[in-house]
């Protein structure tokens, strides 16, 4: 008798509860279309914010120099020029870098070191931009203009003027690509390091089977078939190096209305100006246009991060059954 | 014998050159990071006293001898940040950890594919460019910088993060318990949330706490959109200060005073990240090996 009560209330549980997973599902459902909304939001509000300028100049503005909010006239080369600049400086720099830590990480180091010293080099994502501005501001700029940059402005510079002085300001656009270059080398170096992992071993057995040392089997056998995924985390990283923000803005030197000649002077980037300017604009022209520039930057990263996605995931999949360990 | 072939030694050379170029790359790599943290903790340390933490924004004095003093300590950045950090996670809670249950839960349809997408996107986009919209949409209709502004940029910032690892998590509950919870007559929705959920929590935690380091540390969405404030200030629809916000101004002062306030909360910011990164780890040591 108690037992058949336990039961009915079970199923008395169980009868007023029979939509529980539709209305579960609907629940999940809504919020994960909240992110979805979230993304349209972004995108909607930039390109309704930026309506103004864009009825004004179209995209021409993005291909001008001059930026004087006051005379409104507003020519955003110079931010482009300093975001490509600065980006492809940090690429140059942590590309091969993190390329190489990443064949360390997954085909040489030790096991025992190999998780600390991942942990290491992801720290260093996790580390906020403002600091690295910071120390950049206060350690590396000065350490930098002293040591580096004034000895080869006043030898290669005198006949190169992409790397001439003056240098005495210490910030600029040198200075801010070597920064975004610590800022992206963990990101490069940990797709990478998960893109070599997932290399077939026959594919290394194979080599070294035929007396190839390590580092041709790597060369040869391993680096080549993880090729697509390590483009990949290299477009990964230059997708972060183009939006960051806070660290470019505190070590470049904020000069708005030209470009410099040399890698050694000032610039500014997309990111950078936005968060300079906007808080204090002048008038609704003014927002509108660093908005559009906000605008054109989102879209950029949007489809080298998109493009890259695509690289790395169809590469960290690997062959069906192949993957080591 | 191989050690016989004609180019055997130079060979041997290249590889060791080209292992040892690997090591240097690593080392390098590590230099910036001692470099950073070193810095930040022996010139921070020196930051840390009573008035670091109990005072707000104080006007550099000039003494008699021509040093600037009186720094004034930190206290309206750090309970700006816990307020505008705090209401940003209370906000990003929910969808991230129920978006995050839909993707595993539902995994394979179209809706789950376009919303994967979007994480992506979200978790991609520059920060900058989230804090322009939250101005757009909250600070030039109100006409006024607020912490909300600030709160509302940081949580869509958060969201990817939980909902990704939320997913990652809930996919290693193993499907006998799931399959347990169906044998005793269990809905989806109950067998979700009493057994799937509870075991995936310490999980769900460190994504969340993730997200909240990486949140407190972001400094360019809160220059569009709290502004910042030299008073302890505790009013949602006012500009308020935040740690990062003054770690950036008082590094581009004149005065040493604030230089050395700007170290002391980079030091903060810093230890918060660390611990979490290390608690983290430590917490999920057993899980990855």
């Amino acid at each position: 008798m108690a037992q058949a009560e336990r039961l009915s209330t079970w199923q008395t549980f169980q009868q007023r509860t029979k939509h529980g997973d539709v209305i579960f599902w609907l629940l999940t459902l809504f919020f994960a279309l909240m992110v979805v909304a979230l993304v349209a939001a972004v995108g909607y509000v930039a390109w309704v914010g930026s309506s103004e300028a864009r009825g004004r100049f179209g995209l021409s503005f993005l291909f001008k120099t001059g930026w004087d909010p006051n005379a409104q006239n507003f020519g955003a080369l110079p931010a482009i020029y300093g975001t490509l600049v600065s980006s492809g400086i940090a690429l140059l720099i942590a590309g091969p870098l993190g390329i190489l830590i990443g064949v360390f990480l997954s085909e040489l180091c030790p096991q025992r070191f190999k998780s600390p010293l991942s942990f290491m080099v992801e720290l260093l994502a996790a580390i906020p931009s403002v600091i690295y501005g910071m120390w950049g501001v206060f350690v590396f700029v000065p350490f930098f203009r002293s040591w580096v940059a004034a000895p080869i402005a006043k030898s290669v510079g005198k006949s190169f003027p992409l790397l001439a002085g003056p240098v005495a300001a210490g910030r600029g656009l040198m200075v801010a690509g070597i920064i975004l270059a610590i800022m992206i080398l963990p990101t490069i170096a940990a797709i990478t390091r998960d893109v070599l992992a997932v290399v077939p071993n026959h594919q290394r057995e194979a080599m070294l089977a035929v007396g190839a040392t390590r580092w041709e089997m790597i060369r040869k056998a391993v680096l080549p078939y993880a090729r697509a995924g390590i483009i990949g985390g290299l477009m990964l990283g230059l997708g972060r190096a183009l939006g960051e923000t806070m660290a470019a803005l505190m070590v470049i030197g904020s000069v708005k209305d030209k470009i410099s000649t040399s890698l050694f002077g000032g610039g500014i980037t997309a990111a950078s100006l936005v968060a300079s300017e906007l808080p204090n604009a002048n008038d609704s022209m003014h927002e509108s246009t660093l908005i559009l520039i906000a605008l054109v930057l989102f879209g950029i990263t949007l489809c080298v991060n998109a493009f890259a996605r695509l690289l790395v995931w169809q590469a960290a999949r690997g062959p069906v059954g192949s993957a080591r360990s | 014998m191989i050690t016989q072939a004609t180019n055997y030694r130079r060979r041997k050379l290249v590889d060791y050159g080209m292992r040892g170029l690997t090591i240097g790359a690593t080392v390098l790599a590590l230099i910036p990071l001692v470099l950073i943290l070193s810095y930040v903790v022996f010139r921070g340390a020196g930051a840390l006293n009573i008035a670091f933490f109990t005072q707000a924004y104080e006007p550099p004095v000039v003494g008699l001898d021509g040093e600037v003093g009186n720094a004034g300590g930190v206290l309206h950045g750090i309970i700006g940040s816990l307020i505008i950090v705090g209401i940003a996670l209370i906000m990003a809670l929910p969808i991230g950890i129920l978006a995050g249950v839909f993707l595993a839960e539902y995994p394979s349809n179209s809706v789950a594919t376009v919303v994967r997408f979007c994480t992506d996107v979200l978790s991609a986009a520059p920060s900058i460019v989230i804090g322009v919209a939250a101005y757009v949409l909250i600070v030039q209709r109100t006409h006024q910088f607020s912490a909300l502004a600030g709160s509302v940029a940081l949580a869509v910032l958060m969201v990817p993060v939980i909902t990704r690892t939320t997913e990652e998590i809930l996919k290693l509950v193993p499907h006998t318990m799931r399959e347990a919870a169906m044998a005793l007559g269990a809905p989806k929705w109950w067998q979700t949330l009493t057994v799937v959920l509870p075991t995936a929590m310490s999980g769900i935690m460190t994504g969340v706490l993730l997200a909240f380091a990486r949140a407190t540390g972001e400094t360019a969405p809160l220059l569009l959109t709290v502004l910042g404030n030299n008073n302890v200030s505790v009013k949602l629809l006012e500009p308020m200060a935040a740690l990062p916000l003054l770690t950036y101004k008082y590094t581009d002062t004149p005065f040493p005073a604030q230089n050395t306030l700007a170290w002391g909360t980079a030091l903060v910011l810093t230890l918060l990240v660390l611990t979490v990164n290390l608690s983290v780890r430590w917490a999920t040591r057993s899980r990855t090996k």
